[in-house]
């Protein structure tokens, strides 16, 4: 432990301190992107015609299943360069786009499994009931899909901002591209690293637990539904 | 034309980061089961320092991210201790084996504690001893439903590999980066292929996966 330097300590942590804002905006832009680009993915695949929902899927499958890092990569460096649609976009926004396509698609995925979730009966009730299609999803699919899908999504908001410093790959400013660069200039990449370490533990780590907590609650209230719904069910 | 020109250029100087991409993936997700089941099972352990240890690491790794566990592995730890880690390539397989073992090992857990209660009842009323328990009752019901989640996570493993390059190993993406730097108008192409590498690769994984997914629930009572 000879090597280590309060001294650097002192002086890398307010700097390092400045970048947190860029890193929390990147995760908040990042994950605002994914939850709407998420429905995009949702509605297309609703769009009733079999091949453009296979080359969807296949889409979908390809992002979710080639590294983040990589597309990072294409976005920035790539896009610029092909011809005709490309122009030049800066880092920022060059992750916002990359991070936000790739979760998008695991968003999509919570999102199918929320209204998956809705049992058959209940669409045939708004059926039978003569709903609207804006009142069936309103009144009786929307309020029933999306309270299970809260803990998941909170899940991964965690993960986006685990997530995040990959941008600092393409130079966007966050935490890890600052300790890195303090670590090159002043040759010490202990104390700047595992300050980064310790940001990352006290903002992730709490938020997992209120998450969990969720979770816990959100289950509670639907085993207390299911048994209610039955016990109903027993005396009708 | 130009574009499968471009393509059979670039394909070859791919190909060579392959290997390194393939076995980074083999030595990670080798030692990340391995680390997923001693820390899955420690967490069960009646021993109080050795739950607390292991949920120590879990929420360690779980709690930060890998890039920065793998810088932290490659550039702060030889400084700390005055070691080597011998060479990138264990670097990068130790970070990425730490971090989805302790994700791994979560499942591990709760695939352990699924388990109906029952089971072990049977087992002690059997009067099996603590470890048979585990092996021939327990574990063999559990890792039928971890082998999904299982598959999940190789294919993230593989995702994970690509970070390696930025510690200076010469995997596919570097091949990619170094080819894109000599040339910067091939940057789509390169790119794309680099990304339809992964795919190549992930491919089996993902059958693999839909494979456990239907083995895992063949022949058993959903409930």
């Amino acid at each position: 432990m000879n090597n280590w330097s309060w001294d650097v300590f002192v002086d890398a942590f307010p700097k390092i301190i400045d970048g947190l804002a860029i890193t929390l905006a990147l995760t908040i832009v990042c994950y605002v992107f994914a939850l709407v680009f998420g429905f995009f993915w949702l509605f297309i695949k609703m769009i009733p015609l079999n091949s453009l929902r296979w080359l969807v899927t296949w889409m979908m499958e390809f992002i979710r299943s080639t590294p983040p890092l990589v597309q990072l990569f294409f976005i920035y460096f790539a896009w610029p360069m092909v011809p005709v649609v490309g122009f030049a976009l800066d880092e920022f926004t060059s992750a916002v786009l990359g991070l936000g396509i790739h979760f998008s698609t695991y968003i999509a995925e919570v999102y199918r499994s929320g209204i998956e979730v809705v049992g058959k009966g209940q669409w045939e009730a708004a059926k039978a009931l003569n709903f609207s299609k804006r009142r069936k999803w309103t009144k009786i699919i929307l309020p029933q899909a999306i309270p299970p899908t809260i803990p998941m999504l909170g899940n991964y908001l965690i993960i986006m901002f685990k997530e995040v410093p990959l941008a600092s790959t393409i130079g966007v400013a966050g935490i890890l591209h600052i300790a890195n660069s303090y670590g090159a200039q002043n040759w010490t990449y202990l104390e700047p690293l595992t300050i980064v370490a310790i940001l990352f533990l006290i903002l992730s780590y709490p938020s997992a637990i209120i998450i969990n907590r969720l979770e816990k609650k959100m289950n509670r209230r639907f085993d207390k539904k299911e048994t209610l719904t039955r016990s109903k069910g027993a005396t009708a | 034309m130009v574009l499968i020109q471009a393509i059979i250029e670039i394909f070859p100087d791919l190909t060579k980061g392959l290997a390194i991409t393939i076995t980074v993936l083999i030595g990670a997700a080798f030692f990340g089961y391995l680390f997923a089941f001693i820390a899955g099972l420690c967490r069960l352990s009646s021993k109080l320092f050795l739950r607390k240890f292991t949920g120590l690491y879990v929420e360690i790794f779980r709690g930060t991210s890998l890039i920065v566990q793998l810088f932290w592995l490659y550039y702060a730890i030889p400084m700390l201790f005055g070691i080597e880690l011998g060479s990138n390539w264990w670097a990068g397989v130790i970070a990425i084996s730490l971090n989805y073992g302790a994700y791994m090992s979560e499942i591990v857990r709760g695939s352990i504690l699924a388990v109906a209660k029952g089971q072990s009842e049977a087992a002690i009323a059997l009067n099996m001893s603590r470890y048979q328990r585990m092996r021939f009752v327990i574990l063999p019901q559990a890792i039928r439903m971890m082998l999904p989640e299982f598959g999940n996570y190789s294919i993230q493993m593989l995702k994970a590999t690509s970070l390696v390059s930025l510690i200076g190993m010469e995997d596919i993406l570097y091949h990619g980066n170094i080819i894109r730097s000599t040339n910067l108008s091939q940057a789509p192409i390169v790119y794309l292929l680099v990304l339809v590498f992964y795919f190549i690769l992930a491919l089996p994984l993902i059958f693999l996966t839909r494979k456990m997914e239907s083995f895992s629930k063949k022949g058993v009572a959903s409930g």
